[in-house]
Order: structure tokens, then C-alpha cells, then sequence
């Protein structure tokens, strides 16, 4: 047994298992098949400060290795998980993070003020990089100004743990990672889906309502990898990396490019046990290599 | 409570040139209520890489059996029917919620394509309480027709077919048992047959359940990629369906 807790910026970890906003309901969705409180935490749904409906059907195509989603937010708003939601999950012991997203700096702004009053929830992951709304989401998280607005804002009023999660749908990675580290975020989590678009030969038609989707799966560890080992290269702030981790050997390759935790995404879709696999994965492959903590393999590349 | 479960194929019956019934065995069944479905896993299919949603056709609680009836579709049920005895499959369930079985009132099941499938369960469960359920199957030609042995066994079974070439000639909507008083209709087909079907029920008002089949990814409620437009907003089918009744759905035109 290695030791696997991990301490990001401050935020404990147990493992550094944790699951991709969106792709985890609330948790409760997956209690049949795991024991929530094993996870390095959980990150529950985008919250924004109104209620939203998300986009039309269609909102998914499979792809080769992949999936486009334009789920496009569909939440019951901060004031619904505050009274509803967060009374029925509070008490799982282990780090729930709130997924914040909003149409302007206020609406980020206003949605971290409440949850910051949470006592039970230690941090929350940012939202810059949705690429399913038309207002907000991507478009903040795409230019370093913009980036450097929300956040700072946000940092005035949000007193936990700020992880900012990062689009890959951006020239220079680096510069928005350094943006967000120097307005004051804690850690950065990288990368949320990538834009693409499926078409319908048959029918002539774009497959997705929204025409254009968020592609996340297999098919973008690559693309995910090469972002998270660039960041690292620039930030000193701690790096939670996602995109396309399907099994343990796939986190390993993520923490090795230089992420301190990892998200599964996707991958609780096939096999809604696949966290806890890849924390035995993780502690097997430290014991094999002869590694005492997860600590030691983080940026070796 | 939901599971992952390992089931091994103990038969697979190809009833025509594109259907097929799975016969499936696990040592462990969970119990299983008409209109709940499963997630099947494909394995090395990276195009078809999610599971695919299917309804439980029947389960045999005491052999631990499970039915699916399939239709080739796609890439992931074509990896399906070449499925051979002995091999294992990935399954979640069970999964979604279930029709209301009424304790009393005339009660018709109408069935298109394969959505047939959740009517047989269906129908067994409803002659097991008592009610003398009425099934009615539209399919476009007799060489269509699968599983007629098994549904006579639960109910008085009519047919359609769109060439005439067995029972009454035209669609569901047509049949002549429609002259008959009905209390309750379950309904599972086409979009465009469930969507006649829920017409014919709306302006009887007769009580009216549909079966969704929208694309998923989870199954379980966690993606919300599957959802259908209600007047309480969007819905999840897999978690809040797929059985819903046609007055919460915005169908009525």
C-alpha cells in the first residue's frame, strides 16, 4: 500500500481520484456502485445562479472513441442545490466540489458568494470553458483578459479552494494557466471537452441540436496529456488533469505529465465503478515500481 | 438497487433477418419490473464504446434468465447478434422506471417494430395479477412477425400489418379492437406510431403510457443527454423514464 492522499494547494485529498463535472450527476446517482466516500472527492454538475433547461434533443453523439455532449448546463440553480441538493449529500465524507458557471462576471460572481456559505463543500471548480452555452462559459476562458476578470472576481469573494478549469479550445494554454494562477487560483483543472461536430450523412444534417458539441473519451487523452505537461511546465500552482482517462494506466500517464489529481469523465458512463478501480490501479502500479507515495510520480516527465 | 453484472449468453436465437432474442444467465438477478431496460457493454467496439440501452423482454426469476429482444441497428447490436453461447456480457440494471399496472380496467398494449419487446413482460406481469390484458402488434409484413407464441400465452393478440399480409391491413391506429372500450393503453414503437397512439388517447381520453427511447450515454441519470421535453421541463429517459404518460409530454398538438 502506498500512500495515496495528495494535498492540493491546501485541499486534502484521501487518493487523487476525483470525477469531471457533469459526468457525475450529485453522486448520489452512483452510490449503488461505489462507496462515495473512497473517491479523492467528487465535482457534482455545472451550477449556475438561475435555473437552466440545457439545450434541445439531441445533445449526444458517439464517435469513434468519443462522445459530443451540448447538454448545455441543464442545472435547477444555486438556490435549488443549496435547499435540495446540498442537505442530501453534505454528509458524505469527502471533498464535493461545486462545478460554478455563469453569463457574466456577476453571475459567477453571485453563484460563489452562496456556495461559499456551504460549510460542507471545500471548494469549487470554475467553470471558464463550457463549450455548450452561448452566453459565458467558453468565451471566458478563451482569452487571458477575460480569464484574468472572472477569476479575480471570483477570488474576492470565494474564500475555499478556487480550481480553475480550463478549455483546450485556446491557442496558448499556457498563458490562460499562468492568467488564472496569477489572479489568484489555487489549482487548475485541464482539459474540459473539446469542440467538435458529428454529421448525419443519411439525413443530411448535423447530429447535435446545437450543431456543435464538447468531445471528450478516449480520443482526446492525447491532446489532454500534451496540455496538462505544458501547464506544468509554467504554473506552481497544483494541476488536476482530465480528458479521456478510461483506466488506471491512463491516470498514471496524466500524473507522470505533471497533474497532482485527475478526473474521470467519461469513463463512469461504461463502467460507473471505474473511480475506485483506477485508486487500486494507481496503488498497484506505486507498489510494482517501487514508489512509497503518488507524490513521488507526479511530473516525471 | 442497480448492478454491474456479468451474464453469460445461453442461447442466441436469430428469429428473422433482423431480429434476434438473447437468452441471458447470471447467477445473480436482481429484480426486474415491466418497462425497466438494461445497459449492454460492447466490448472492443471503439465506435460503439457506451452501452446500449435495451428492454427487458421477459425475466425468469427463478432460472435467473434474462430475455432481450434486439434489432440490428447499428454497429453495436450487429456485435450483438454474432454473440455466441458461452460468451459473457456486461450488464447494468435494472434501469429506468416502470409502467403502473392498474388493478383493474381493460387494459391495451400496443407494440411496433421492436418495440414489442417490454409488452411481453409487460403482459405477463398484467395476466399474473389477474387483468386480461388485449396486445396489438403493427409490423409492415407477416415475415416481420416474431415472438407470436410467447405473447398469445398472456393476452388476446391482434395484429397489423402496412401490406395486408397478416391480420388487418394498416397501422395500429386502425385496428378495429380500437372500437372496443379500452381503460389504460401502454404503447412502445416508432416515435411517429407512439406519437398516432397517444393522439387516439387523447382524444378518448384514455390513460396513456409511452416507452422513450432517446440516445444515452449513462443510463443512470448522471448526463443528462438523454432528456425529452415535458411541462415540467426537460426529463431524463433513462432515470425518469423511459415509461412516461402522454400528459406530461408536449406531444399534444
Amino acid at each position: 500500500m502506498a500512500e495515496l492522499s495528495v494535498n492540493l494547494n491546501g485541499l486534502e485529498l484521501k487518493n487523487p481520484v476525483l470525477t469531471a463535472s457533469g459526468t457525475f450527476g450529485y453522486g448520489t446517482e452512483f452510490a449503488d456502485f461505489i462507496n462515495l466516500t473512497d473517491l479523492g472527492g467528487f465535482i457534482v454538475k455545472g451550477t449556475t445562479l438561475y435555473p437552466r433547461e440545457g439545450n434541445p434533443y439531441p445533445r449526444m453523439a458517439e464517435t469513434p472513441s468519443g462522445m459530443l455532449n451540448a447538454v448545455g448546463l441543464q442545472n435547477k440553480g444555486v438556490d435549488y442545490f443549496i435547499n435540495h441538493i446540498y442537505p442530501e449529500i453534505k454528509d458524505i465524507r469527502t471533498n464535493i466540489l461545486v462545478n460554478v458557471s455563469g453569463a457574466s462576471v456577476s453571475d459567477y460572481v453571485a453563484t460563489a458568494e452562496k456556495i461559499n456559505t456551504l460549510d460542507c463543500i471545500p471548494g469549487i471548480e470554475l467553470n471558464i470553458s463550457c463549450p455548450n452555452v452561448k452566453e459565458g462559459g467558453m468565451a471566458f476562458g478563451t482569452q487571458c483578459s477575460s480569464v484574468a476578470e472572472v477569476v479575480s472576481a471570483v477570488r474576492k469573494v470565494y474564500k475555499k479552494h478556487l480550481m480553475v478549469k480550463l478549455s483546450p479550445n485556446v491557442t496558448n494554454i499556457q498563458e490562460i494557466a499562468l492568467t488564472a494562477e496569477a489572479e489568484g487560483a489555487d489549482s487548475v483543472s485541464l482539459i474540459n471537452t473539446l469542440m467538435g461536430m458529428a454529421i448525419d450523412a443519411e439525413k443530411r444534417r448535423p447530429v447535435l441540436s446545437t450543431v456543435t458539441g464538447g468531445l471528450s473519451g478516449a480520443c482526446v487523452k492525447p491532446v489532454a496529456l500534451r496540455m496538462v505537461w505544458q501547464v506544468s511546465k509554467v504554473v506552481k500552482i497544483p494541476i488536476v488533469g482530465l480528458g479521456g482517462i478510461m483506466n488506471a494506466t491512463d491516470a498514471i500517464e496524466f500524473l507522470l505529465a505533471g497533474a497532482s489529481a485527475i478526473q474521470i469523465g467519461t469513463a463512469n458512463f461504461i463502467d460507473p465503478s471505474i473511480t475506485l478501480k483506477v485508486v487500486k490501479g494507481i496503488d498497484n502500479y506505486l507498489d510494482r515500481h517501487g514508489f512509497k507515495s503518488v507524490k513521488e510520480i507526479v511530473g516525471l516527465i | 438497487m442497480k448492478k454491474i453484472l456479468d451474464f453469460a449468453v445461453v442461447r442466441n436465437e436469430i428469429l428473422n433477418s433482423n431480429m434476434f432474442l438473447l437468452t441471458l444467465h447470471s447467477d445473480e438477478l436482481p429484480p426486474i419490473s415491466p418497462g425497466q431496460f438494461v445497459n449492454v457493454k460492447i466490448e472492443n467496439s471503439p465506435a460503439t464504446f457506451l452501452r446500449r440501452p435495451i428492454s427487458v423482454h421477459d425475466v425468469d426469476p427463478v432460472k435467473n434468465l434474462l430475455y432481450l429482444l434486439v434489432k440490428k441497428a447499428g454497429t453495436g447490436t450487429r456485435i450483438l447478434a454474432g454473440l455466441k453461447e458461452g460468451e459473457r456480457l456486461s450488464v447494468i440494471l435494472p434501469l429506468g422506471n416502470t409502467f403502473s399496472i392498474p388493478e383493474y380496467g381493460r387494459c391495451l398494449l400496443i407494440g411496433g417494430g421492436v418495440g414489442i419487446a417490454p409488452m411481453l413482460h409487460l403482459s405477463k406481469e398484467m395476466k399474473s395479477r389477474g387483468l386480461s390484458p388485449v396486445i396489438l402488434i403493427g409490423v409492415r409484413s407477416k415475415e416481420d412477425i416474431v415472438r407470436k407464441e410467447a405473447f398469445e400465452q398472456h393476452g388476446e393478440l391482434y395484429y397489423t400489418t402496412e401490406d395486408g399480409s397478416f391480420g388487418e391491413k394498416g397501422y395500429p391506429t386502425q385496428h378495429s379492437v380500437l372500437s372496443q372500450h379500452f381503460d389504460h393503453i401502454y404503447c412502445c414503437g416508432p416515435e411517429v406510431m407512439m406519437k398516432a397512439v397517444a393522439g387516439y388517447a387523447y382524444k378518448n381520453n384514455i390513460a396513456c403510457e409511452v416507452s422513450l427511447e432517446n440516445m444515452m450515454a449513462c443510463g443512470i441519470g448522471a448526463c443528462l443527454c438523454c432528456v425529452t421535453d415535458t411541462h415540467e421541463g426537460h426529463k431524463c429517459v433513462c432515470s425518469e423514464g423511459p415509461i412516461f404518460n402522454i400528459k406530461d409530454l408536449k406531444w399534444q398538438s
